[in-house]
């Protein structure tokens, strides 16, 4: 049995695993896209691969039914049109603030100066958390490694994604704050949830049962 | 030289235009035939007027100040400028009272996407026929413009936005509990919900509003019978184009029952839609009930075009 032909935004990267495995259980062949990291379109399949962070683009759009994304996408695009249907479980993650080990520089800025810059590929997420929390905090939206911002005296202190604080260790950061836990969440297109209203809802019962 | 323009606006050149204008000139010629008077009314309203009509959504995206200091704002839909006109230039008029429009609506645009600022709605009020009769006219003539208009495969989602408040009420669910069972069900958060449900052991509070289908979703919602009726006199070829929603929410806060949006495969979000709104007319000083659509005339131009090209 395949998707019934829902077209599924899957998710490169690290939920890639998980959700192929997911996929299996439902019958969906996979073989194609384990044997393939290039091509990015698997018609026959009825699957669509891309970055995380595209899906709710695709979902929102309609170029894809439904999709396979992070809490912590969703709560960064939260201005996306799109059905959150059900908690995948797989991919746990925290959103998370932290700043280099010992005296905490950030605390010391926000007292003498007022203000501290964090580091994130989250501005939302981060301006959201600081205005909850009454921190007054100049958000530095970076692309890549973000533990390098404040081992270069760029910021005080960044907002990022970890799974097991690894990364953050290695780089002598200490977590201080956990500001959101994050799973792989199924989204959907509005429209495609009232016209496909049957094949979405049968394939929410086989995920379940999965 | 390019000289812009703000985002979320476009400039309409003549080979659009003339596909524009053969819609709307379709859908005139449906609301001529149903009795549906065409209105103009200002673009710039009193700000006074719009919380007037609806406080709570009150959150016009462009606001200005006139030569004497009033706020003014660009209108956000025409339904609340309609019930202006019924109340200060229809007071002594029997109801019913039938209008229709085509004219432009704001909008805030949302953060890095491409919504538009202006829009061009095509749509109707039928004030002073109470439901279910009259909400069944105004899906008949909403399904009688888009089949004028040529959209072939497009669907209609009924709901009503009493009916998860009356599911509330009947389950008993403490008035603390309630705002933040409706915020996740506005922002179509079901794993929300079932987290905030949970709490109060009501399965139905999470079944209901992901009851999506044919009439027979009615059936085990006793807050659904005023769905039922609306049903019952639907003409064969409109209720074939119905879609229940139970979970069907509108963002305008002035919805009192029956409330609806219209899909096409081909395009990716709603590209109309409307309800009953039977307090609004009352807050202008005439107590009627009433109910209203619009539909996007560029969404639906889209939905035909990518239509015609699957063709």
């Amino acid at each position: 049995m395949s998707l019934e032909g829902l077209k599924l935004a899957v998710p490169r990267g690290s939920l890639l695993g998980d959700t192929l495995d997911l996929l299996d259980r439902l019958g969906v062949e996979t073989a194609e896209i384990r044997a393939n990291d290039r091509k990015l379109l698997f018609e026959d399949a009825g699957l669509i691969t891309m970055r995380p962070s595209d899906v709710p683009t695709y979902v929102e759009a309609g170029a894809a039914d439904i999709g396979v994304t992070g809490k912590d996408v969703l709560a960064e695009q939260s201005e996306r049109d799109v059905y959150e249907l059900l908690d995948l479980g797989f991919g746990p993650c925290r959103m998370v603030f932290a700043t280099v080990a010992g005296d905490d520089p950030a605390a010391e800025a926000l007292r003498r100066l007022g203000v501290m810059r964090v580091a994130t590929k989250y501005p939302k997420i981060a301006a959201r958390h600081f205005e909850r929390t009454g921190r007054q905090a100049e958000i530095v939206e970076v692309k890549g490694s973000v533990e390098l911002a404040p081992l270069t005296g760029l910021v005080e202190g960044i907002v990022d994604l970890t799974a097991t604080g690894t990364t953050l260790r290695e780089n002598g950061l200490v977590i201080r704050e956990e500001i959101a836990a994050s799973t792989a969440r199924l989204i959907a297109n509005p429209v495609s949830h009232k016209l496909k209203a049957a094949a979405i809802d049968r394939l929410l019962e086989r995920i379940r049962a999965a | 030289m390019i000289h812009p323009i703000p985002s979320g606006t476009r400039d309409v050149l003549p080979d659009e235009m003339r596909e524009l204008r053969a819609i709307t000139e379709t859908i005139r010629e449906v609301f001529d035939a149903g009795g549906y008077g065409e209105v103009a009314t200002p673009a710039l309203e009193y700000e006074a007027t719009l919380t007037q009509g609806d406080p709570a959504a009150a959150d016009p995206a462009y606001k200005l100040f006139d030569e004497h200091g009033n706020v003014l704002i660009l209108r956000s839909d025409m339904t609340i400028p309609i019930a202006r006109v019924v109340a200060t230039r229809y007071g002594g008029v029997e109801p019913p009272l039938r209008f229709c429009y085509f004219a432009h609506a704001y909008r805030s645009v949302r953060p890095q996407r491409g919504h538009a600022r202006e829009m061009l709605q095509a749509g109707v009020e039928l004030v002073g026929a109470p439901g279910p009769d009259g909400t069944a006219e105004a899906l008949a003539v909403l399904c009688a413009s888009l089949d004028a208009v040529g959209l072939e495969n497009y669907r209609v989602g009924l709901g009503d936005a009493s009916l998860y408040p009356r599911l509330l009420d009947r389950l008993e669910v403490p008035a603390g509990a309630r705002p933040q069972i409706l915020h996740e069900l506005v922002s179509r958060d079901f794993v929300g919900l079932e987290r905030e449900v949970a709490v109060h052991g009501h399965d139905e509070l999470l079944r209901v509003p992901q009851l999506r289908g044919g009439a027979e979703v009615l059936e085990a919602v006793p807050e659904a019978a005023g769905l039922r009726e609306v049903y019952d006199r639907l003409d064969p070829a409109v209720a074939d184009r119905v879609i229940f929603d139970l979970g069907l929410i509108r963002s305008l806060g002035y919805y009192t029952g029956a409330v609806f949006e219209v899909y096409d495969a081909a395009f990716g979000a709603p590209i109309g839609g409307g309800g009953r709104y039977d307090d609004l007319l009352r807050r202008f000083g005439r107590d009627l009930p009433a109910c209203g659509w619009a539909l996007n005339v560029e969404r639906l131009h889209i939905a035909r075009v990518s239509e015609g090209n699957e063709r």
